[in-house]
């Protein structure tokens, strides 16, 4: 990896280092497993938990979206915020300074989360489709509310990860602090998953959907922005 | 003093025009309790200002460093965070007397409630960092990043998501009645003046405490 370099990067600059980033924290994750193997497990857990509870009692779609969100939501609670203490705590994050730019770190620490989420979806939405036997009626806006909803839960959950990592306390205040930065992205996303299950027009759910893009992309903006001045204290 | 003077005989006069001057508002279910927006809808104004001032305090911080900034931010958010507890409060009361029920789940009601979350986290956070170099700029980040928050929660969900907020039934053709417009806009302004107050108390408060650490 190289220096930073004095010039602004551009942004296929940008990308690539933040790739760079990506590339090291999946060889960290795929040695020990420890981020990925705790997020599916504990959604995995919940999911039992909640399906055998209501599993028989034919629960509403409403909620069944809800439940779904709620599972997703902790799961990214229980996983997310490895990528910086992670550093903190193997005292790596010195190095990490001196090999990246900020903007590249924060790039390729939010890529991992996306990942992790990504990879979480695929394990327990066709798992929660099973169990609960969910009936999607539109499959297009369901997935792309997911998908825009994950890259939301992302942004917030990395950046407030990279606030607690320099804080003393580190367990309870991820919660604290994420939580309500998050709850936008939960509420539209319950919202928007609702109009996918319940109707098959696309249009439906387009309002959600609007608001998630807009909401993650100003928060990607400033947390870009911020970034720098947790890192480099 | 001179501004506390005027400032206290400002707001006696708001209070008692809002109870003689502004009529009862009709359509509603009890017309007397739409006066309440003399008091409710400043306190959300004001607690949107104050949370504004807090990011621009917080922005200024990183760029100077300063302890001051950093105290002038905290003070803010702090202050919002009275304003909107008051805007709940006043809101929930309208709810009872209006819906009778206190709560009920408004998307208003639920981004007020998160908007309560957000600053609560903030001074959570305030608490859970020791040295103040620390928490002034990681306090600092937090109140930047609550401010998009507060606009979404505030601004855009209740226009988005269906609402029982009057918005519609005191406003006619997209007005509000001139009678009730000639009091809020002095009640709105009192109470900009309440914060600007209450905010420079705090300020000389946080420079006493600063020179005294130091010494």
């Amino acid at each position: 990896m190289k220096a930073k370099t004095s010039s602004e990067p551009g942004i296929i600059e940008m990308l690539a280092r933040s790739i760079a980033v990506l590339r090291k924290d999946l060889v960290c994750e795929f040695r020990t497993r420890y981020a990925i193997n705790a997020i599916v497990l504990f959604a995995v857990t919940t999911l039992i938990a909640v399906s055998f509870s209501v599993g028989g009692a034919g629960i509403s779609q409403p909620i069944q979206a809800t439940l779904l969100w709620i599972i997703i939501y902790f799961s990214a609670l229980s996983g997310l915020s490895r990528a910086f203490v992670k550093e903190e705590e193997s005292r790596t994050a010195t190095a990490l300074k001196l090999a990246a730019s900020p903007g590249a770190v924060f790039g390729g620490k939010l890529l991992f989360n996306i990942l992790l989420l990504f990879m979480l979806e695929v394990v327990i939405v066709p798992l929660f489709v099973g169990m609960m036997s969910l009936q999607v009626k539109g499959w297009l806006l369901f997935v792309m509310v997911l998908v825009t909803g994950s890259i939301g839960l992302a942004v917030a959950a990395t950046i407030v990860a990279a606030i607690v990592s320099k804080a003393n306390a580190k367990g309870a205040l991820f919660a604290v602090l994420s939580f309500p930065l998050l709850l936008p992205v939960l509420i539209t996303g319950i919202h928007g998953t609702q109009a996918a299950i319940s109707s098959s027009v696309f249009m439906s759910g387009i309002d959600d959907l609007k608001l998630l893009v807009s909401y993650t992309g100003v928060m990607f903006v400033v947390s870009l922005l911020v970034f720098r001045f947790i890192w480099e204290d | 003093m001179v501004f506390k003077l005027l400032l206290g005989i400002w707001m006696s006069a708001v209070i008692v025009v809002a109870f003689l001057y502004a009529p009862a508002a009709e359509g509603f279910a009890q017309p007397d309790a739409a006066r309440i927006i003399f008091f409710h809808v400043p306190n959300a104004i004001v607690a949107a200002i104050a949370f504004i001032v807090a990011a621009v305090y917080a922005v200024m911080h990183l760029h100077s460093r300063s302890l001051m900034d950093d105290a002038k931010s905290a003070a803010s958010a702090e202050l919002g965070l009275v304003f909107t507890a008051l805007a709940t409060i006043t809101g929930s009361i309208f709810a009872h007397i209006q819906w009778n029920s206190w709560w009920n789940w408004d998307p208003r009601e639920t981004a007020i409630i998160i908007l309560l979350l957000v600053y609560l986290a903030y001074f959570a956070l305030r608490t859970a960092v020791d040295a103040p170099d620390k928490r002034a700029s990681l306090s600092a980040v937090y109140a930047i990043l609550a401010l998009p928050a507060m606009v979404f929660l505030m601004f855009i969900m209740p226009r988005v998501m269906f609402s029982l907020h009057p918005q519609d039934t005191l406003i006619s053709e997209g007005k509000l009645d001139i009678t009730y417009r000639l009091v809020l806009y002095p009640a709105i302004l009192g109470f900009i003046g309440l914060y600007v107050w209450l905010f420079r108390i705090r300020t000389a408060l946080a420079e006493i405490k600063l020179k005294m650490r130091r010494n």
